[in-house]
């Protein structure tokens, strides 16, 4: 792995990877010291050209949990707002040093361009681009998931009792996710689809046909109107083993007039006919647990009964979050960065490193006097 | 303390060694080292208490298992096994990170009574550089304050970088840096695996060294 992008492309046993390093991370953050030396002396910059609190938060907090050098850069403040070019932004990252850079982008694919365009030697983390990907979102609530549905944790109630143990190595197939809301402006819904799948799992969009993109048949997953029908286990998959309700983003909503622009016709018909409230909390499973990739809006998608009830892992999935892009940060950063190199004169492993600082001191003691 | 025969006995070991090495310490031999070690820190200690093993992965784990079932066998009175061994994953904290492609990182597990005041014992299966107990004494500062930190090792084959020396030793085994040796437990390489410590010529790919 030399960037994270996009999860489309991710690997079954990437994603695996990436999980199983992450429970590890987590294990070390329960200690009392948390910090880890293992990225001492790298530069990570958090590039976010669109705000954003938990992910920038999430992003700082496990680099510097592992030891590196955090930079935060946002648009407002910076020479962007004078007309700096993203490419004129990447030169002047790439003469400083960084190591990896974190980006958020109103521009779909702004990421792929910085990964691409040969501006950056660093590796490039999308932390979320237009209505594209967000991949480390994907990641964190698969690994909510799995922790949840594995083992004795997809018996027990709720979000009580996961089973870090069954978890370790395991993928979520035949599990069941409904996803519900605004999929149509939702990078977080594109990339929960391609990875849940690739993990296994089935995935059911639930929207209002206005709420979902164009194409969205091509996807690999399901498609309900009817959210009740969803959770009661009438549609194509049966009932869900988790619902992960996505916020209503007004803000990318034009002609917001009635408070939905054109979407739907106005607020309370949405949260009556799309809300997560206490009625339909009583239809789902009992092991089944609801997520939401915050900030969420409270009486629209999700009710203030839903979002706090015990099956609720919505803050849990913010702690996770730091767990998992721990994980990336030392999966991208961590290893050699040209493993093909260096991997093919290194013979054996330690008599490598001994044989190959024997001979520079001796010429660079003649070289300096 | 057992010395092996240097002699190599390859048709001994049927299916697990393709690649040929000598046989430097067969099961016996390590049995019998163990045996001796786990004597060496009762006696170095004066008894079990607030002794804790902490095996550094992979080999070092089922060794410090295995130091475990003869420290309470030698003292009968002490607690059971669960209680004083723990392995101790020390990737995050190697100095070679960014030399190598990356690592899976593996577990830390310590026993429930945690390692502050205590006297560990650090369990690896051949000890070189000193790098890998570098990384291991400075996770162990993260972990709490033990009242003091010894060091068990299989195989000590010399060559170290830093200022470290071993508490207890299995074998002190002269070796060439181009060599290399491999340690085989059952309890990793499989169940049909015949313990040793093999030790091959230099470029032949296999299992790790051991830093």
């Amino acid at each position: 792995m030399r960037h994270l992008l996009s999860t489309q492309d991710l690997a079954r046993e990437d994603a695996i990877r990436i999980l199983d390093t992450a429970a590890q991370m987590a294990a070390t953050q329960s200690r009392e010291i948390k910090k880890l030396p293992t990225l001492r002396g790298r530069t990570v910059v958090n590039l976010f050209y669109e705000d954003s609190t938990r992910t920038r938060i999430s992003f700082e907090t496990a680099a510097k949990r592992l030891s590196a050098d955090v930079i935060n850069f946002s648009a407002k403040g910076s020479s962007v707002s004078k007309g700096e070019s993203l490419k004129d932004t990447a030169l002047t990252l790439q003469a400083m040093g960084a190591d990896a850079v974190v980006v958020r982008h109103q521009a779909s694919g702004a990421p792929h361009l910085l990964a691409h365009a040969g501006w950056l030697d660093a590796a490039v983390l999308n932390a979320g681009d237009g209505t594209h990907q967000h991949p480390t979102q994907a990641l964190l609530d698969a690994y909510t998931l799995r922790r949840h549905l594995s083992g004795r944790a997809l018996h027990a109630p709720g979000a009580s009792g996961p089973d870090d143990a069954a978890a370790r190595g395991a993928d979520l197939a035949g599990r069941h996710v409904a996803v519900v809301g605004d999929v149509l402006h939702s990078r977080v819904a594109r990339s929960n689809v391609h990875l849940l799948h690739t993990l296994g799992a089935r995935v059911t969009l639930v929207a209002p046909p206005t709420l979902l993109p164009v194409g969205v048949e091509t996807w690999p997953c399901a498609v309900s109107y009817d959210l009740d029908a969803t959770l009661a286990g009438d549609a194509a998959h049966g009932s869900p083993d988790a619902v992960m309700m996505l916020r209503v983003q007004r803000e990318r909503m034009s002609g917001s007039g009635a408070g939905g622009g054109a979407f739907f016709p106005n607020p309370l018909e949405y949260s009556r006919k799309y809300g997560l409230d206490a009625r339909r909390l009583d239809l789902l499973p009992e092991h089944a647990v609801v997520m939401h990739p915050g900030p969420m809006n409270r009486g629209l998608e999700i009710s203030a009964q839903a979002a706090d009830s015990p099956r609720a892992v919505i803050v849990e999935q913010v702690a996770n979050g730091v767990a998992v892009r721990m994980a990336v940060l030392y999966l991208l950063l961590a290893g050699s960065d040209a493993p093909e190199t260096v991997a093919a004169p290194a013979v054996p492993e330690p008599a490598g490193a001994l044989a190959a600082p024997a001979p520079v001191p001796s010429t660079e003691r003649v070289a300096t006097p | 303390m057992s010395s092996g025969p240097a002699v190599p006995t390859s048709p001994s070991t049927p299916a697990s060694s393709p690649s040929d090495g000598t046989v430097v310490m067969t099961a016996a031999d390590i049995a019998r080292a163990l045996t001796r070690i786990a004597h060496e820190i009762v006696e170095r200690n004066k008894g079990t208490h607030d002794l804790v093993l902490l095996g550094i992965p992979t080999r070092g784990v089922p060794l410090a298992d295995r130091l475990a079932e003869r420290l309470a066998a030698i003292d009968g009175a002490s607690p059971e096994a669960q209680d004083v061994v723990g392995e101790l994953d020390v990737t995050m904290y190697r100095d070679d990170l960014h030399r190598h492609p990356t690592r899976t990182i593996g577990a830390t597990r310590l026993p429930a009574s945690g390692i502050d005041d205590k006297v560990v014992v650090l369990v690896d299966d051949v000890l070189y550089s000193g790098r890998t107990i570098r990384a291991a004494l400075d996770a162990i500062s993260d972990l709490g304050r033990p009242r003091a930190v010894q060091l068990a090792a299989l195989v000590d084959r010399g060559h170290r970088e830093l200022p470290i020396r071993p508490d207890f030793v299995g074998k002190n085994l002269p070796t060439s840096t181009s060599e290399r040796v491999g340690v085989r437990l059952h309890e990793v390489d499989g169940a049909g695996t015949q313990d040793a410590v093999v030790i091959r010529p230099a470029p032949a790919a296999g299992e790790e060294a051991g830093a």
